[in-house]
């Protein structure tokens, strides 16, 4: 039990509660508008730029926030061209960010444990440069989403109806994919890229079987992300298990659980 | 193609909607060509077309969705380019432009309708909660106002978003094949309701639809213009205004 009084614990669970926030907040808007892969997509973009940076010696995470950011532009440019097939421009660009990964993993020193870390993700590394990072991104997805809760709302919701009430539709949505790609680059040393849609859309998933309001699916995802977060940390230092597995399996959990109620409730 | 023989809107009232030589097409297809159209201050126009005839793609230009390839569209006498009213613009999209899983409630979709450029970076305060009030009172959904919006019958979703456009009581109301996918006499009832604001309310109408026989109900048999495939059936009211303010009217 000492293990929870760490102060690599005590890091740890800062950055998860962090996490926690942010990816549920961007997640409901993401699932919402049948954009559930982007968060995959932008997690192996990252990658790509984890591997420059580990490769020329420069914060990896931060290669990785720039990667995210240019991939979220080209993601919007290529939705624009292949319009209707918003998952085609999604497939081409997570390629791309496979490719490049690769790439750059094999012409440095081939793929090691850092590679692992980053793939999987390493909550126990995590320094405090990073949680300051976290905590910059945290801020500003929070302050953006507040500032812009109800015309997001409209957006999600309907995009045609936002455009006629003069809304300003591609400047939110530019918006909505830039935090996104921050949100992703800085969870992924949490659960790792494998694992950061997880984070992203199944609380969102839960919230949807639960609530009635959109203000209260937001609030039940994060919940949702919270606790997991909590429970999952503990949990896998308890028991010495993977952290960011052991928090995406607890995810999943209770969604089975929320479907089961559900079940029970309306039979 | 123009407004001549409605004569008596010609010189009483503002034009709300302007089309110069308008024309649009998808690649090479060209869906409208060289339509010039004038919608007056309380006018009541119906779209009638078929299928593939370019109407609703008239109306996505009319309300900004859409830039036209050719010719210029005006509202309330403003190039659409430098338009910024928008709040004057009710919109009643088509039924299924939403998903029914979505978690939101009535309320929640009709306080959206105050959701404007005017409104960015401002609060939602007591003067909005009373329009939403008012806007679910009038169209009879007050009671239904916490439900999920995708749990409700197609005639209570299209008055759902019939409250939602009249929430900033607009000066036009754009509709867009509002009652497709519901039943007859739900229909005529929702057909019945906005006549009657057309006849006395200080409102303009534009509306798609392919129901033939409500239109020439209320419009008459004889469109004023036709352009292609699109036929414009117009009515205009000069009935006195409604003297009690707000909506409170709209359904006595």
């Amino acid at each position: 039990m000492e293990i929870l009084t760490a102060d690599f614990f005590q890091r740890a669970l800062t950055g998860g509660l962090l996490i926690g926030l942010t990816a549920p907040l961007i997640g409901i808007f993401l699932v919402l508008r049948r954009l559930s892969m982007i968060g995959d997509t932008l997690a192996h973009v990252t990658i790509a730029g984890v591997a420059l940076g580990l490769l020329v010696n420069v914060y990896p995470i931060g290669v990785g926030l720039a990667f995210a950011v240019a991939a979220s532009f080209a993601i919007e440019k290529l939705r624009k061209a292949y319009k209707g097939y918003a998952e085609l421009s999604i497939a081409v660009i997570m390629a791309g960010g496979v490719a490049l990964a690769s790439l750059f993993f094999t012409l440095g020193m081939g793929y090691n444990t850092d590679v692992m870390s980053y793939l999987f993700g390493s909550i126990y590394t995590l320094d405090t440069t990073d949680l300051y990072v976290v905590g910059a991104v945290t801020l500003v997805v929070v302050t953006v989403v507040s500032i812009f809760f109800k015309e997001m709302f409209l957006l999600t919701f309907e995009e045609d109806a936002a455009s006629v009430s003069g809304l300003p539709v591609k400047l939110l949505n530019m918006l909505i994919t830039v935090m996104t790609a921050l949100v992703i680059s800085t969870a992924i040393k949490i659960v790792g890229a494998l694992l950061v849609s997880a984070l992203l859309t199944i609380p969102a998933a839960c919230s949807l079987l639960i609530a009635r309001s959109f203000k209260s699916s937001v609030i039940f995802s994060v919940a949702i992300a919270e606790i997991a977060v909590v429970a999952g940390l503990v949990t896998a230092g308890v028991w010495n298990l993977a952290p960011g597995a052991t928090i995406v399996l607890l995810l999943i959990a209770m969604l089975i659980l929320t479907l089961i109620g559900k079940k029970g409730f309306s039979a | 193609m123009n407004s001549e023989n409605a004569a008596p809107a010609a010189y009483c009232h503002e034009n709300i909607i302007e089309l110069d030589q308008v024309s649009f097409a998808y690649g090479d297809q060209k869906v409208i060509t060289d339509l010039s159209l004038v919608v007056k201050e309380r006018d009541f126009v119906g779209v009638i077309g078929s299928n593939g005839a370019g109407k609703t793609t008239l109306l996505r230009m009319m309300v900004g969705l859409l830039k036209p390839s050719q010719g210029e569209i005006r509202l309330f006498g403003q190039s659409i380019r430098r338009f910024r009213d928008w709040d004057r613009i009710g919109y009643v999209p088509q039924k299924n432009a939403f998903n029914p899983l979505f978690p939101a409630t009535v309320r929640e979709v009709v306080m959206s309708g105050l959701y404007s450029n005017k409104k960015l970076f401002k609060r939602v305060g007591k003067e909005d909660l009373q329009k939403c009030s008012e806007a679910l009172e009038v169209m009879r959904i007050a009671d239904i106002a916490g439900k999920r919006i995708g749990q409700l019958s197609g005639g209570q979703q299209q008055r759902v978003f019939l409250a939602r456009a009249l929430i900033n009581q607009p000066d036009l109301l754009v509709l867009d094949e509002p009652t497709v996918g519901i039943d007859a006499q739900t229909q005529a009832d929702f057909f019945e309701l906005i006549f009657h604001m057309h006849r006395h309310h200080h409102m303009t109408f534009l509306m798609v639809s392919h129901d033939m026989e409500m239109i020439e109900s209320y419009l008459g048999k004889e469109p004023r213009d036709r352009c292609g495939g699109i036929k414009f059936y117009v009515r205009h009211s000069h009935e006195q205004d409604c003297t009690i303010p707000g909506m409170q009217h709209s359904l006595v």
